[in-house]
């Protein structure tokens, strides 16, 4: 049980996907234009890890090693056509939001990266629960980006207005905006670990 | 069809939605090779060769097999499976032909599969130059035009970023801000510049 807990955590500090393993960098940047498209995006890359490592812990032993890749991505695509769908259905604002990056998921190096690196090596519960520490940790930093985007972007908060009689800085809700976004967070945090030290 | 249309893909794909800076397709690959101008040419031509075949392979699996029997539905996952077959073939056939190529390339050209920017534009132009499940006119030559202008437009990035992150070696930089950090900062402000460009409406 222990062992478990330390699996589900150490996704969200000590090995975050986004700030300490600069993996997935793509999705987080183009969709972190408002908290709720964080959100969205954050629940479907979370939903396509556990799903995928589950499945890839499962049929670990039936792969031949070379074609092990080839094998991890048609697991993985075949969950990303699945949520791609459910959300066409259930909340197509939201798909319209997402727009490319919805399919894009596949190539969100994170869920390859724990398929080839974790649930290939471990067995089925421990590998749920890295998938969930990891898209916990995903969508976390997901959401602090999104979060300072949209807040200095357009001052709002979850759609709902904040502050009202200041004008916004728009270039956060812009591409060149994220990327300042994220320099400066990862700035920040590379500095917290030289503190620590 | 005519030259105006294509004049517009090529300004669109290669300056304001330039695949790295605004699309943000491909960023890994991006922060993680421009440290030096040489390799960053490299991979930028290993890219703009893969994405340009794969537009026009995907394009056609999408009009002769996905389209006529109505699973669309199915274009992620074919999509990134004829991509990572069509890299590992290129790797072999490159391996045998010409060795000095293959040394160039070196371990860039296996990376390419899990570029976002190959998939990207592949789904892109299914999106684009598809309405309602049928090919609008000229859309092959649109779709393989608008492949070689988003490797066009990485590479204009990319050397662009090699050359000034070569320069940032004799700085003295916030120990933080080392590498990565730094390097997302310039890639932001070189996104500003490119701003500039979204004057140029259609």
């Amino acid at each position: 049980m222990k062992k478990l807990i330390a699996e589900f955590l150490k996704g969200i500090v000590k090995e975050n996907p986004t700030f300490v393993l600069a993996l997935g960098l793509c999705p987080t940047l183009a969709v972190s234009v408002s908290l709720t498209n964080g959100l969205g995006m954050g629940i479907a890359a979370t939903f396509v890890l556990i799903c995928s490592n589950v499945i890839i812990s499962l049929i670990k032993n039936f792969i031949p090693d070379k074609i092990r890749i080839p094998c991890y991505i048609v697991v993985i695509a075949t969950f990303v056509t699945i949520t791609e769908l459910l959300m066409k259905a259930y909340s197509p604002a939201l798909d319209r939001a997402l727009g490319i990056y919805v399919p894009l998921i596949v190539v969100n190096c994170i869920i390859l990266g724990r398929a080839e690196a974790f649930a290939s090596k471990n067995n089925t519960l421990y590998s749920l629960f890295d998938g969930l520490g990891m898209g916990v940790g995903f969508t976390l930093a997901l959401l602090l980006i999104s979060g300072i985007r949209e807040f200095l972007g357009s001052g709002k908060l979850m759609n709902l207005m904040v502050i009202k009689d200041l004008e916004p800085a728009r270039l956060f809700a812009m591409p060149a905006g994220a990327l300042l976004v994220i320099g400066l967070l990862l700035g920040f945090f590379n500095m917290l670990k030289e503190r620590r030290r | 069809m005519n030259a105006a249309q294509f004049m517009a893909i090529f300004i669109s794909a290669v300056f304001i939605n330039n695949v790295i800076l605004s699309r943000f397709l491909g960023l890994c690959s991006f922060i993680a090779i421009s440290k030096e101008t040489k390799p960053a040419f490299a991979m930028s031509m290993a890219v703009m060769f893969v994405v340009t075949m794969s537009s026009i392979i995907t394009w056609s699996i999408y009009r002769f097999i996905l389209v006529p029997f109505d699973i669309a539905y199915l274009r992620t996952i074919s999509f990134i499976l004829v991509i990572a077959t069509f890299v590992q073939l290129v790797e072999m056939i490159i391996k045998k032909t010409s060795p000095a190529l293959y040394r160039a390339f070196g371990i860039y050209l296996p990376l390419i599969t899990v570029n976002c920017a190959v998939l990207g534009v592949a789904v892109l132009n299914s999106d684009m130059f598809f309405a309602h499940n049928k090919a609008v006119a000229g859309s092959f030559l649109f779709s393989a035009f608008q492949g070689i202008c988003v490797g066009l437009g990485y590479t204009l990035a990319m050397l662009l970023m090699s050359g000034i992150r070569e320069r940032l070696d004799f700085c003295d930089v916030p120990k933080a801000l080392k590498d990565f950090p730094l390097a997302f900062i310039i890639a932001s402000i070189m996104g500003m510049a490119f701003m500039g460009f979204n004057a140029f409406k259609f």
